[in-house]
C-alpha cells in the first residue's frame, strides 16, 4: 500500500515544493529550473532538490498526473494508465499525424537545423515546400533567421517537437553516425519482389 | 501489359501512368514532388503478379522512367549540373554515394522518430501558448497621483478657436471691373493693367483679370505683354499698338 499523497512533513523544502507544484500546474509549457527559481524567488539548487520531491510524489503508478523532465524543462502530463481515457475525451493532436515526407523533413531539421528548404530538398531529392509548411503549421519547426549566403529562411525544431516526442533535449536523438549503416530498405523491397517472382 | 495504363498511388499523384506523363510534359505536375522510386516499385509489383516476363513492357517502361529521372535530376540541380559535370567520373560517383548515404541516414532518423512517436503516443499533456508574464527589467519610479492629475489638467483645456475668416472672403462682381475698364477706355485709348489695379487686394486683382479676359473675348480690347511677368497693356479695339514689332504670335497664344 502506497503512503498517502503528501510530502514528507517537516522537510525544509516542503513549502518550496508546494510553490513549484502550483507554478507547474498553471504553466502550459515546460518550465526550466532557472525560470522556476526566478518565479519562486529561491535558489536553483534548492529548486532542483524540491523538484525531486515533487517528481517522487507525481510519478507513474502513484498519481494520475506525472511530472516529467522534457524539452529542457519540467512539466506535468497525464499518466500512461489514463491515456485511453484521455484519448476518448481529446482529439488526436495533429502533431501525431505525420506523413513519411514530413517525418524525413523533421529528421533533417532536427539533426542539421537550422537549415533551409533548399538544404532539405538537396538531401531528400524532392521539394520540401509543402512538408515544411505542414510542420510549421503543426508547431514542430519554426523559422530561425536566414541563410547568410543565399538568404533562404532557415528552420529549427521547437520545444513542442521535443515535448511531443518525449525528448529531454535534442541530444537524446541517436547519433547520426549510428544511422544509415543497416540494409537499404528499397533493396529489401526489390529483393522481396524478386523472391515473389521466383516463388 | 500496357505500361501506360499502370495504376499509380503516390503522394503527389494518383491515376494512370500516361496521365502522369501528360501532366509532367505540360508542366502541370512538379517533378520534384514525384517519388520516382514509387513508380518503379509499382511497376515491379505489377510485373511480379504476372506469370511471364513481358520484355516489351519492360523496355518501354525503362525508356520512360529514364527520361523522367533525367528531367527530375535536371530540375533538382540546375546550378550544380555544371559543377558535377566538371568532376572526374570517380569523384562524381563518390559525391553521389555521399549524398545517398546522407539521405539514408536521414531516412533512418525519420524511422527512429516515427517509432519514438508511436511509443510516446500515450503521453497526454496540456498544450497552449506560454502565457508567462514579461519580466519588467526597469520598473517605473513611484508615481504621485497628483502629478498625473496635473498632466491631465494640462490636456483638458478648451481647444483654440479655429479661424473662419477665410470663409468670409468677398468677391467683387466681375461687372464692376467691366464697367471700370470701359470707363477708362472711354477716356484713354490704352492703359496699363498693373497701374490700374496694382493697389487692390489680390482677390480683386484676380476678378479684374477675369473682367479683362471677358473684354478681350467680346473684342472690345486688345491685350499686349512683352514677356512673361512684364506689364500687361490694354488697348481699345482698333487702336493698334505703335510698336507692333514687339508682338509675336507665340506670345499672343500664351497670353490668351
Amino acid at each position: 500500500m502506497e503512503p498517502p499523497l503528501r510530502l514528507i512533513a517537516g522537510n525544509p523544502l516542503d513549502q518550496l515544493a508546494r510553490t513549484l507544484e502550483a507554478l507547474l500546474v498553471v504553466a502550459s509549457a515546460p518550465l526550466p529550473v532557472q525560470e522556476l527559481a526566478a518565479a519562486a524567488d529561491d535558489d536553483p539548487e534548492r529548486v532542483e532538490a524540491a523538484l525531486g520531491l515533487v517528481a517522487e510524489r507525481y510519478r507513474e503508478g502513484r498519481s494520475g498526473v506525472v511530472l516529467e523532465h522534457v524539452a529542457g524543462g519540467w512539466a506535468f502530463r497525464a499518466s500512461r494508465e489514463a491515456a485511453e481515457a484521455c484519448a476518448r475525451l481529446f482529439e488526436r493532436p495533429p502533431q501525431r499525424n505525420l506523413s513519411a515526407a514530413a517525418m524525413e523533413t523533421l529528421a533533417i531539421v532536427a539533426y542539421l537545423g537550422p537549415c533551409s528548404r533548399p538544404d532539405i530538398a538537396r538531401i531528400r531529392g524532392v521539394a520540401a515546400d509543402s512538408a515544411v509548411a505542414g510542420l510549421v503549421e503543426r508547431g514542430l519547426i519554426a523559422e530561425a533567421g536566414r541563410d547568410a549566403a543565399a538568404g533562404a529562411i532557415r528552420y529549427r525544431t521547437t520545444p513542442l517537437f521535443e515535448r511531443v516526442f518525449g525528448l529531454e533535449s535534442l541530444s537524446q536523438l541517436p547519433r547520426l553516425d549510428d544511422l544509415g549503416a543497416d540494409a537499404e530498405e528499397i533493396r529489401e523491397r526489390l529483393d522481396a519482389v524478386a523472391e515473389r517472382r521466383t516463388a | 501489359m500496357i505500361v501506360r495504363e499502370l495504376d499509380l498511388d503516390l503522394d503527389a499523384f494518383e491515376g494512370p501512368f500516361d496521365l502522369l506523363l501528360t501532366l509532367v510534359l505540360k508542366d502541370e505536375l512538379d517533378l520534384r514532388e514525384l517519388d520516382v522510386a514509387g513508380i518503379v516499385l509499382a511497376f515491379l509489383e505489377r510485373l511480379a503478379e504476372r506469370e511471364e516476363l513481358d520484355l516489351e513492357a519492360c523496355g518501354e517502361f525503362l525508356v520512360l522512367i529514364a527520361a523522367l529521372l533525367e528531367l527530375k535530376a535536371r530540375g533538382l540541380f540546375p546550378d550544380e549540373a555544371a559543377e558535377i559535370a566538371e568532376l572526374e567520373p570517380e569523384a562524381a560517383a563518390e559525391e553521389l554515394a555521399r549524398r545517398l548515404a546522407e539521405y539514408r541516414r536521414m531516412k533512418d532518423a525519420a524511422a527512429w522518430l516515427r517509432e519514438r512517436l508511436q511509443r510516446e503516443g500515450d503521453r497526454f499533456f496540456r498544450l497552449g501558448p506560454a502565457q508567462l508574464a514579461a519580466r519588467v527589467e526597469t520598473p517605473l519610479a513611484p508615481q504621485d497621483p497628483e502629478q498625473l492629475a496635473q498632466v491631465i489638467r494640462l490636456l483638458a483645456v478648451e481647444p483654440p478657436q479655429v479661424s473662419l475668416e477665410h470663409m468670409a472672403l468677398r468677391f467683387p462682381p466681375v461687372l464692376r471691373f467691366l464697367e471700370r475698364f470701359r470707363a477708362v477706355l472711354r477716356r484713354r485709348t490704352r492703359f496699363d493693367f498693373d497701374g490700374e489695379v496694382g493697389r487692390l487686394p489680390r482677390i480683386e486683382q484676380a476678378v479684374a483679370f477675369l473682367a479683362l479676359l471677358e473684354l478681350r473675348r467680346s473684342g472690345e480690347v486688345t491685350i499686349d505683354q512683352a514677356a512673361p511677368f512684364a506689364p500687361i497693356r490694354v488697348a481699345r479695339a482698333g487702336e493698334e499698338f505703335m510698336n507692333r514689332d514687339e508682338r509675336t504670335v507665340a506670345w499672343n497664344l500664351r497670353s490668351a
